[in-house]
């Protein structure tokens, strides 16, 4: 048990910490008024600031410095994320590739896949959607339908995606596809690997609840992808077993996907609301009460991370926190509303912040399905 | 920085574990219902040094810290057990008060003392700080509480006893330890309530399945686990704040209650419901450890009192 940061994890922070004040003035000094990344318009701003913070090295804190990283712990990449969100800077609009897509890289991709493609993925060169779920497999991905057609040269894919996050702003697109047709549930798909400017591929955005166009719905008609449209091979791990390789990433996402960090800086948020506006007793304990929620995920993060660390894995596990913070993260913009009381309908952060808050627990896997995974792999009850 | 219990740290809490298994079994509890607990646990504990962790060794205890204790005390609420360990081994061991089996009435808002009926020191609230009794120097109520087995009583001093410390600062202090302690329990009560559900879920029959493969009571008992998840790590914490005297150790206890008599709380209620109408007898085991997790969810400072601590030191 020791608390306590390393001299070179405090530095870390105190350069991170100048580094953002500064670059964050100046792109916003750059830009004008800064719109949601979710919009075609604030994802081209996005991207001159992921540029930045590539350049700076700070994009993907705890990858190889080979990669485009900084060679980096969980640590470094907890520090990261508490500045970065303390901050304010904006969203990350490459977090399914740096947070999704790289992971599965690291474990399942060849050596060749991971020398090109990790780092165009920290450059935001690539910028990568994910193509988990269609019309008919949501919570149930394992029902993918969309097929992957083995042809000479490479495949030709039929089908569709859709809920596809900044999918009408994106590069690339990494899903499941069915490669085996003779197949069922999640045996016999195939994890690929697809640019999304393919002839035959056409990306449809659409308004979320927010009123952002971050939604797409990618359809696929007889495109052809050549085997190595991604300048290496488009499979990631085996051809008709790419089922695992998309568990391995689902774990990550619901783990790491949402750090502490995020909602440190919006309870934070909360405090100064607090002091500006102030609010009755009840109110006062729901501020306290959500404080200590996230403060103990905090705590849970940091067992975690030494787990990790340690040689542990963070497997069904990672369903915990994935509930905590969804439900989380709506309370915490719920008190903010009743603090703002009649003015809560105006449009603004914490209007917004809501509305993206509910969305919580139905991404990465609904926290039905989470639940249905705490029970089963952590408690082992029957199926 | 990492967070967790060490290889010695998890090696005390083991061996308290293996003890309370072994001597605190269900049948135990359930006897202390009706009569002074059974000794045996107690003075396994002693002779493994658990009650003397928080002594310097110069007096012949262990010279460790809360962070070694605390799993103890978990692993002893997961036991439900009889004895007041959180009063004599985190409360009253750091005030010099050692060798004997130590209650107090720090935790309660009346003159109520659980243990009472056995303890042979009383560490009570005086105008002048703390002081300590011995049995014969005090008078006992007895009075009836929903678990019997904490043997509680209205406690008056009949002498003037023997003053333990005048300082507030360490009366805060031993409050807080007591705050610890109880969070610790309520934390091993949580488990022991989930796992009896979980088992009982995988094993009762209905509609010809085990109850436990239906969806509703699956998503009870990740609910609970979820809560007993996100507490555990906030008592370690609460634990490593005392012994590291940091500047939000006050916080960190409050932290710590307040979320661990949540997960009792929400564990408490899912295993009751889970159980059906077996959980609701006195004939079934789960009762022993729900009234204690009531009884302790409600000492030492309610739920109010923690998130208005927590709201004070956060700046609202």
């Amino acid at each position: 048990m020791d608390l306590n940061w390393s001299e070179t994890q405090a530095a870390m922070r105190r350069d991170l910490r100048r580094w953002i004040d500064r670059n964050l003035a100046e792109w916003r000094a750059e830009i004008g008024a800064e719109l949601s990344g979710d919009t075609r318009e604030g994802f081209a701003q996005q991207l001159l600031w992921e540029c930045r913070l590539f350049e700076a090295g700070w994009s993907a804190v705890a990858w190889p410095e080979a990669y485009g990283g900084r060679d980096g712990t969980l640590w470094d990449w907890l520090i990261f994320e508490e500045e970065y969100w303390r901050s304010g800077a904006p969203q990350r609009v490459t977090q399914n590739g740096i947070q999704i897509l790289a992971p599965s890289l690291f474990e399942h991709g060849t050596q060749t896949q991971k020398d090109l493609l990790l780092p165009r993925i920290a450059a935001a060169e690539d910028l990568w959607c994910q193509g988990w779920s269609e019309p008919n497999a949501g919570s149930d991905l394992a029902g993918v339908s969309s097929r992957a057609r083995r042809v000479p040269g490479g495949w030709v894919l039929d089908g569709q995606k859709t809920w596809t996050t900044r999918g009408a702003f994106c590069t690339h697109l990494f899903g499941l596809f069915r490669s085996d047709p003779a197949s069922e549930r999640h045996r016999g798909l195939t994890y690929l690997l697809v640019p999304l400017d393919l002839d035959g591929i056409t990306v449809r955005g659409f308004g979320r609840l927010d009123g952002d166009e971050g939604f797409a719905e990618v359809f696929f008609t007889e495109a052809f992808l050549p085997d190595d449209a991604v300048g290496t091979s488009v499979v990631l791990g085996e051809v008709d077993r790419g089922w695992s390789v998309a568990v391995s990433a689902a774990s990550t996402e619901r783990g790491l996907l949402r750090s502490p960090g995020r909602y440190q800086a919006t309870v934070a948020g909360l405090l100064d609301l607090w002091a500006e506006r102030g609010g009755d007793a009840a109110l006062r304990r729901r501020i306290a009460r959500a404080w200590m929620l996230v403060d103990a995920y905090r705590l849970q993060t940091l067992q975690t991370i030494t787990t990790l660390l340690e040689g542990g894995d963070l497997g069904s596990e990672a369903s915990l926190a994935k509930v905590w913070w969804s439900e989380l993260d709506i309370e915490l913009h719920e008190i903010a509303l009743d603090l703002l009381g009649a003015d809560a309908e105006l449009e603004g952060p914490w209007s917004k912040g809501h509305q993206f808050s509910l969305a919580g627990p139905i991404y990465a896997g609904t926290n039905e399905v989470q639940r249905n995974i705490v029970a089963e792999r952590v408690l082992g009850l029957p199926r | 920085m990492r967070f967790g219990l060490d290889d010695d740290r998890e090696a005390l809490r083991s061996t308290a574990r293996d003890l309370m298994d072994e001597l605190c079994p269900p049948a135990a509890v359930r006897a202390a219902w009706t009569r002074e607990p059974d000794p045996a646990a107690w003075r396994a504990l002693a002779d493994a040094g658990a009650l003397a962790v928080l002594v310097p060794e110069s007096e012949g205890g262990l010279g460790l810290d809360e962070t070694y204790l605390v799993g103890v005390v978990e692993e002893a609420g997961r036991a439900a057990l009889p004895h007041p360990l959180t009063a004599t081994a985190l409360v009253a061991a750091p005030l010099g008060v050692a060798g004997a089996t130590v209650t107090t009435d720090l935790g309660a808002s009346s003159a109520l003392v659980p243990a009472a009926t056995f303890a042979e020191a009383f560490l009570l609230r005086s105008d002048d700080g703390l002081r300590l009794y011995e049995a014969e120097e005090v008078e006992i109520e007895p009075v009836e509480t929903v678990d019997a087995s904490r043997h509680c009583a209205r406690v008056s001093p009949l002498a003037p006893g023997e003053p333990v410390t005048d300082d507030a600062a360490a009366v805060q202090a031993a409050f807080e330890r007591g705050v610890l302690g109880t969070a610790a329990e309520l934390l091993g009560l949580s488990h022991r309530m989930l796992e009896l559900t979980v088992g009982y879920a995988a094993q009762r029959h209905q509609f010809g399945k085990p109850i436990g493969s239906f969806q509703a009571v699956k998503h009870h008992l990740a609910n609970a686990r979820i809560q007993i998840e996100f507490a555990g790590p906030a008592v370690l914490y609460a634990a490593y704040g005392l012994a590291q005297g940091l500047a939000d150790s006050g916080r960190a206890v409050s932290q710590a209650k307040w979320l661990a008599q949540n997960a009792a709380a929400v564990t408490g209620r899912t295993a009751l419901q889970c159980h059906g109408a077996i959980g609701y007898t006195t004939e079934h085991d789960l009762h022993l450890y729900l009234k204690r997790s009531w009884a302790l969810a409600r000492s030492w400072g309610p739920a109010d009192f923690h998130a208005d601590r927590v709201a004070a030191s956060i700046g609202i």
